[in-house]
């Protein structure tokens, strides 16, 4: 375990958090503030990364493929919050459960028909292909360190959005008492469309982002979806700040527990049992920590409702 | 009495005397086929009414009963996989094992309310999820085979398909008595003054804390067995079984079947599972229109199933 | 022969102290009233003393026994019941219902699977007999979320009396009610005297100065006084700090 490798691990690994937390952010805000817990969250990032995909291919640019599936995945965020999410406001958390679970179902076979069973290609614009020497003697890919970029570029836009634009400062009220802000003249409906919508286009820039290096395929969705609502829980439901402390904790953790921990059990323990019980104990580290923040502090680090 | 009421009250015993002769009628039309499909919604269906019972009468809304599910049917795998297939030991062990699992999850997660118990759940299941993958011993990611179905003794083998069905059938008959049972006596109206109004019981005089326990426990021996009986039927057991989207599955069955009714459960399941059949026949593509389905019963049945047909019986 | 005594107890909420070192002393068989102005903090004493709220400091002892600490299900064990200032009844059940649920939680364990608790007869005839005890025995099949609000306040009262407390904590009883369903809860009340130890929080003047034995004035989270219906009227620094207006009204 050189130094070069454990940098490397850390950076994948803030790597992976910054994308969780574009995902992370808009779940949070609409849980946060409509109270609606969306399971169909992880669809978006799923239709964000199939347009890019495509628009990619069409358009011959990545920088183009990108922003479009950004907006093309805001459409469809618009049209689901008018259509179903809107209904939803009003229904208890089982209801919000089955209904948006239905659009997972109502997504994933959209896309199949679409595009087809298979996973399909995204690949990094070319110019990224190769690494970048960030240190004499240290080589990390270019293209991560694009995502990296990104990733903390519109984590900063969203902290001035909400901190210091009036917007914002509406989304926090939201946030903290959804009642109040509404007694209170807050056009309310139309700041739910905005937040859906927003949280949609960042999810869709994660999965365009990510795609390259994960898989584009059906039931990607799924997959994330679970580890940003363990990073909502750390974090605090309807926290901005704590989707972000709690998507790079996730992210090393979980990046950091894969490459290592095998590793550090079998200073311990036999090669045959670390090779067997490291990536178990790896893949369970991020829920082990949920569990314990629940357990501890229910509220999450950073709670935003009041 | 109406003829409506008289309907809905024989209901339940017609659908028992369908399942009966099912596999009858199914082996007389050449469709013997479709006993195991039956067989399989009627597994689901115990797995399904446990979380009912705590879902539905208890107020507790768990995201990972497929945790259950899963540690049943891979205590029978494993012990298929060693040599032990007496479905008297091996049945009995995999809803204990279930049960002390759902005690120590319980024990943990039950300190939390709401969306919290929520998430404390689904992190526990993926947990058991994860370790299941990492058991290289019992096929990891890829799954164990069951060398032999269980075994019951008395002639009865359980290779016959006929046979394990009516098996099923009775297990199902039978937990959905003793839930009843449960639900009459005097646990019963705790678990559901509890859902009702939580703090008042506590101020009532019951350890309120106990009474969930107990009920999670018991939800998850059934569901245990349920997943026992899941292994045998497939003869087979993967980590799939765990997946947070089981879990999920599960939820949707009880909520589609009707919260809280006594059959809420059973009927999500058979509902559920009978249109993702015919769905699949028709197309592909049946994800979406079992989507709109799910979506329908959301806006025009918000009390699922059991409820839309009560609300139909009592005009 | 002080059957409760509460020394130091204090609960503050962030930064607002709601109960700020308060002694209190309740002897056995009596009535005792806890008046005060509104955000005094009564509510907040009552749910500390039924075990619902978590003092911060200080020390609740009833007949000899610490309970500070105690859950508000083995308050109950011991001996204290609460009825609640927001009507809190099971509003989906019956009157009936509500009463054996209440009657069940002091009759044996309820971790039984088997016998039907219907068919307890037992059970019912000492629901039924509650719900006579507070006058609600010809609405005993009526759901409790359709009784009149006077009504449920009756039913309060009944689910706190059904473990047979030796203190019972009654909080704003008589709240929203008109004359006539007051009168009636004041009878109610006035009928337990003597045989249950009754801390009764209340702003109707008029029943706490006919029914109680002694009264507390509550301020800020603190006992301004205690005493005597006649030494608290004739007090000062009372009449000053809440009864002021009444008294020259």
């Amino acid at each position: 375990m050189t130094t070069t490798l454990v940098f490397e691990q850390l950076l994948n690994g803030l790597q992976f958090g910054l994308m969780l937390f574009l995902i992370a952010a808009g779940l949070t805000l609409v849980f946060g503030i409509m109270d609606v817990l969306n399971l169909a969250h992880g669809s978006l990032y799923m239709i964000g990364a199939y347009l890019a995909a495509t628009l990619t291919q069409a358009t011959g640019s990545f920088w183009l493929g990108l922003p479009l599936a950004a907006l093309g995945t805001g459409v469809v965020g618009i049209v689901l919050e008018v259509a179903l999410v809107r209904r939803l406001y009003q229904r208890d958390h089982l209801a919000q459960v089955l209904a948006t679970f239905a659009v997972i179902l109502i997504a994933d076979d959209t896309v199949k028909m679409i595009w087809g069973p298979a996973p399909i290609m995204l690949a990094a614009p070319a110019a990224l292909a190769g690494p970048v020497e960030l240190f004499p003697g240290f080589f990390y890919p270019a293209y991560r360190l694009l995502i990296i970029g990104v990733g903390l570029a519109l984590a900063l836009g969203l902290y001035l959005l909400v901190a210091r634009t009036r917007t914002g400062m509406l989304v926090r009220a939201g946030s903290s008492n959804r009642e109040m802000a509404a007694l209170m003249g807050v056009r309310v409906d139309r700041l739910f469309a905005l937040v859906f919508v927003l949280g949609a286009m960042l999810a869709a820039v994660a999965g365009g982002l990510l795609g390259p290096l994960l898989a584009v395929e059906i039931g990607m969705g799924e997959n994330i979806l679970i580890l940003a609502l363990v990073v909502i829980v750390i974090g605090g439901i309807g926290s901005i700040r704590g989707a972000f402390v709690g998507a790079v904790l996730v992210g090393v953790v979980d990046t950091a527990g894969r490459a290592f921990l095998p590793d550090v059990l079998g200073a311990f323990l036999s090669n045959a049992a670390a090779a067997q019980l490291g990536p178990a104990l790896a893949a369970i580290a991020i829920y082990v920590l949920m569990a314990a923040v629940l357990f501890f502090r229910p509220q999450g680090l950073f709670p935003a409702r009041a | 009495m109406t003829t409506d009421e008289r309907l809905r009250r024989a209901m339940p015993w017609l659908l028992l005397a369908a399942a009966l002769a099912f596999p009858w009628v199914a082996t007389a039309l050449d469709q013997a086929f479709y006993i195991g499909l039956v067989r399989r919604v009627l597994i689901f269906g115990i797995a399904a009414a446990s979380l009912n019972f705590i879902l539905g009468y208890g107020g507790m809304v768990s995201l990972g009963h497929a945790a259950f599910f899963g540690i049943g049917a891979y205590t029978v795998g494993a012990l298929a996989a060693d040599g032990i297939s007496n479905a008297w030991i091996a049945w009995p062990l995999a809803a204990a094992v279930a049960a002390l699992a759902a005690v120590l999850i319980g024990a943990v997660s039950l300190r939390t309310r709401g969306v919290y118990f929520i998430m404390i759940t689904l992190a526990f299941a993926q947990m058991v999820y994860y370790v299941a993958v990492g058991l290289k011993r019992y096929g990891g990611e890829d799954g164990l085979n069951l060398p032999v179905r269980s075994t019951l003794g008395f002639g009865v083998g359980l290779d016959s398909d006929m046979a394990f069905y009516y098996v099923v059938l009775a297990l199902l008959v039978g937990v959905l008595l003793v839930f009843d049972r449960v639900l009459d006596a005097r646990f019963g109206r705790v678990l559901i003054g509890i859902r009702e109004n939580e703090t008042r019981m506590e101020s009532l005089g019951f350890p309120t804390f106990r009474f969930r326990l107990a009920a999670f426990a018991i939800a998850g021996a059934v569901a245990g067995l349920a997943g026992a009986l899941f292994a045998n039927h497939n003869m087979f057991v993967s980590p799939a079984v765990l997946h947070w989207t089981q879990s999920a599955t599960f939820v949707v069955m009880v909520i589609l079947g009707g919260i809280g009714y006594r059959y809420g459960g059973v009927l999500g399941a058979l509902v559920l599972l009978l249109l993702e059949e015919i769905l699949a026949g028709y197309t592909e593509y049946w994800h979406l229109p079992l989507g709109a389905l799910l979506l329908a019963v959301v806006f025009l049945a918000p009390h699922g199933l059991s409820g839309w047909l009560e609300r139909k019986g009592a005009r | 022969m002080s059957l409760l005594e509460v020394r130091g107890l204090t609960k503050r909420f962030g930064g607002l102290v709601a109960t700020d070192r308060l002694d209190l002393s309740v002897a056995e068989g009596e009535l005792h009233a806890v008046i005060g102005p509104n955000g005094a903090g009564k509510t907040t004493l009552i749910g500390q003393l039924a075990g619902t709220l978590r003092p911060d400091a200080g020390s609740i002892v009833m007949q000899g026994l610490d309970v500070t600490r105690r859950s508000a299900h083995t308050r109950v064990a011991r001996g204290i019941a609460r009825s609640y200032q927001v009507t809190n009844v099971f509003r989906r059940f019956t009157a009936l219902d509500n009463a054996a649920l209440a009657i069940q939680a002091c009759s044996g364990s309820s971790f039984r699977f088997w016998r039907s608790a219907a068919r307890e007869t037992a059970l019912f005839e000492r629901a039924r007999a509650l719900l006579d005890r507070v006058g609600l025995r010809a609405r005993a099949d009526v759901p409790a979320g359709a009784l009149a609000h006077g009504e449920q306040r009756q039913l309060e009262v009944a689910l706190a009396l059904a473990s047979q407390p030796r203190l019972l904590l009654l909080d704003e009883p008589m709240a929203g009610m008109g004359p006539d369903e007051s009168e009636r809860m004041l009878q109610l009340i006035a009928s337990l005297k003597g045989r249950v130890t009754i801390v009764l929080v209340e702003h109707d003047m008029d029943a706490v100065f006919r029914l109680a034995d002694r009264l507390s004035v509550l301020v800020y989270g603190r006992v301004l006084a205690t005493g005597t219906p006649p030494e608290i009227r004739a007090n000062a620094d009372v009449r000053q700090a809440y009864l002021g207006a009444e008294a020259t009204a």
